[in-house]
């Protein structure tokens, strides 16, 4: 092929390009502008002082975040290890039956879930039948993290199970033939091979969970506000742009910081547990 | 311990459904109540498929999926039959990883952004209320594109270079040899891409929130307000009736995917 026609393919981006520039890397500045501006458009620091009101805030989500990405991993890795471990047509059907949920509104499965937590609800309606004392559970953080164990769930099992079934079988009957038991096998041999699928997880689960806001308000009755809803009500109560930017701004580096530890872990490779 | 890893597979997949099966029984409640059932009844699927509000952001949600898929999937192939052609360097890698930002951040973030932008757009040009349609089909092109992008780019990284210089040679013109050789053979990328596109944009709320207005409001938008108050069964019913479609997809799409599988063993 000659330059001029490899010029023109290279052109066929462009519209690309420009779309880019406008739709993802304009509304990163304008989120930057807003930050450092008042309502007038002066420059100030007074949103960015302003965010110590929220620090408490900031350490639920993150806390939240971080125990909701641990129960998920803790109970995804057995779910994607058995289902890789089936033949290939029980393991179609158990992937596809992880991934239907999804399919289905989370505002209504979210939903749902009140209705099985409430005082008078599911649960407790039972309870109640069978002569037990009721429970109190909704608007409790454990329903909030319960939400998100839920609704993100099949984000972990997903990319752990690809790594698992593309894992080589022979290596696993190998350590077994050197004597491993299963919990040793699984420790020494499966677990180091499925970082990267655990590593993509733990983003897919800790990202949502942090910056969630439907979850907190439905499950956890306004008394659990998390990062998220402060810059909802920004947005679209009280129209604060100017605070809901820099909110939207520390949570974006916020997360860029914790996912750079987590790719300095997951480089050092091997001996990783979580 | 086999029958140990059966019990803990069927309890995690009782708590993925357990929400699922509780809605579509509350479906068929004969009361307004969604925590005691009082008896069966088809009066919540009549009411739904009467109230006109909700079959039309039915319908917007279908165009909104439709419209974004079709061209992000156009946008997104073109731009990586671009991008497979630069040159590794700064200008490459920044393609791509400006690309990875809508994947990499908070959906609530994207969605604030875009909105930021919007507004500003909409004061410049001094448009009353800018968020509708236009600005939905722009968000969710916008992170439809990504998912395209990475689909598509690994189909094209396989293709033979050389099969597109043969045909050039054998006298076809660039273009027909691009729509004649290297189309067909990342077409399953393309495909997949799409249909990825499709799903997100059938099923996003977070992002179109904060980037559509009341002029054009999608499913999820629809059954955003109507959580905020109270949910009475006739929204279960509307999410029992997509259930059921969505399981029929996936079943026909599962049963051609074995048929195609099984003819190309054949061969």
């Amino acid at each position: 092929m000659n330059t001029r026609d490899s010029l023109r393919t290279k052109l066929v981006a462009s519209p690309y390009i420009v779309w880019s520039l406008l739709f993802i890397l304009a509304p990163m500045v304008f989120v930057v502008y807003y930050s450092f501006t008042t309502g007038a458009g002066d420059f100030t620091f007074d949103n960015i002082r302003l965010l110590s009101k929220y620090l408490t805030t900031f350490l639920r989500s993150i806390w939240f975040g971080i125990v909701a990405t641990v129960i998920c991993l803790l109970i995804a890795f057995p779910v994607a290890y058995i289902i890789s471990q089936k033949t290939d047509k029980v393991q179609r059907t158990m992937v596809l039956l992880v991934m239907v949920p999804m399919w289905m509104s989370f505002l209504i499965r979210t939903y749902s879930w009140m209705a099985i937590l409430q005082d008078t609800g599911i649960i407790n309606n039972f309870f109640a039948r069978v002569g037990l004392r009721p429970v109190h559970m909704i608007n409790t953080s454990g329903a909030v993290i319960l939400g998100m164990v839920y609704n993100f769930l099949p984000y972990m099992i997903m990319p752990i199970y690809s790594v698992m079934a593309k894992m080589d079988m022979s290596m696993i009957e190998a350590a077994q033939d050197l004597g491993g038991n299963r919990l040793t096998v699984i420790r020494k041999c499966v677990l180091p091979m499925s970082v990267p699928g655990i590593v993509s997880g733990v983003t897919m689960v800790f990202v949502p969970s942090v910056s969630t806001f439907y979850i907190s308000q439905k499950l956890g009755g306004g008394s659990f506000d998390l990062i998220g809803d402060v810059i909802e009500r920004q947005f679209q109560q009280s129209y604060n742009y100017n605070l809901g930017a820099s909110l939207s701004l520390v949570l974006m580096v916020l997360i860029l910081i914790c996912m750079a530890v987590m790719n300095r872990f997951s480089s050092d490779g091997g001996e990783m547990v979580i | 311990m086999k029958v140990l890893s059966k019990i803990y597979v069927a309890l995690v997949f009782i708590f993925l459904y357990a929400p699922i099966a509780v809605l579509i029984m509350f479906s068929f409640n004969s009361s307004s109540s969604t925590s005691v059932f009082s008896g069966f009844s088809l009066q919540w699927y009549k009411s739904i498929l009467a109230d006109t509000a909700t079959l039309i952001s039915f319908r917007n949600t279908i165009i909104l999926a439709v419209a974004s898929s079709v061209l992000a999937t156009v946008l997104g192939t073109a731009a990586a039959v671009g991008i497979d052609k630069f040159k590794k360097g700064p200008f490459r890698s920044a393609v791509l990883a400006t690309t990875n930002i809508p994947m990499m951040n908070p959906e609530i973030v994207t969605g604030v952004s875009l909105m930021l932008i919007f507004v500003f757009i909409g004061k410049l040009l001094s448009i009353e209320s800018v968020l509708g349609f236009g600005t939905l089909l722009i968000a969710h092109v916008t992170f439809n594109l990504p998912y395209v992008i990475l689909t598509v780019l690994p189909k094209l990284r396989q293709t033979d270079k050389n099969l597109s210089e043969a045909a050039q040679d054998l006298g076809c013109k660039p273009f027909s040899a691009f729509f004649r050789v290297v189309l067909p053979s990342i077409m399953p990328g393309i495909v997949t891409g799409m249909i990825m596109a499709f799903t997100l944009s059938l099923d996003d709320f977070i992002i179109s929130y904060f980037s559509g207005g009341p002029g054009f409001r999608t499913l999820p938008i629809a059954i955003f307000s109507m959580t905020k108050k109270r949910v009475k069964p006739d929204m279960y019913a509307l999410s029992a009736l997509i259930f059921v479609g969505i399981l029929i997809l996936l079943i026909l799409y599962n049963i051609a995917q074995q048929k195609s599988e099984k003819s190309e063993k054949k061969r």
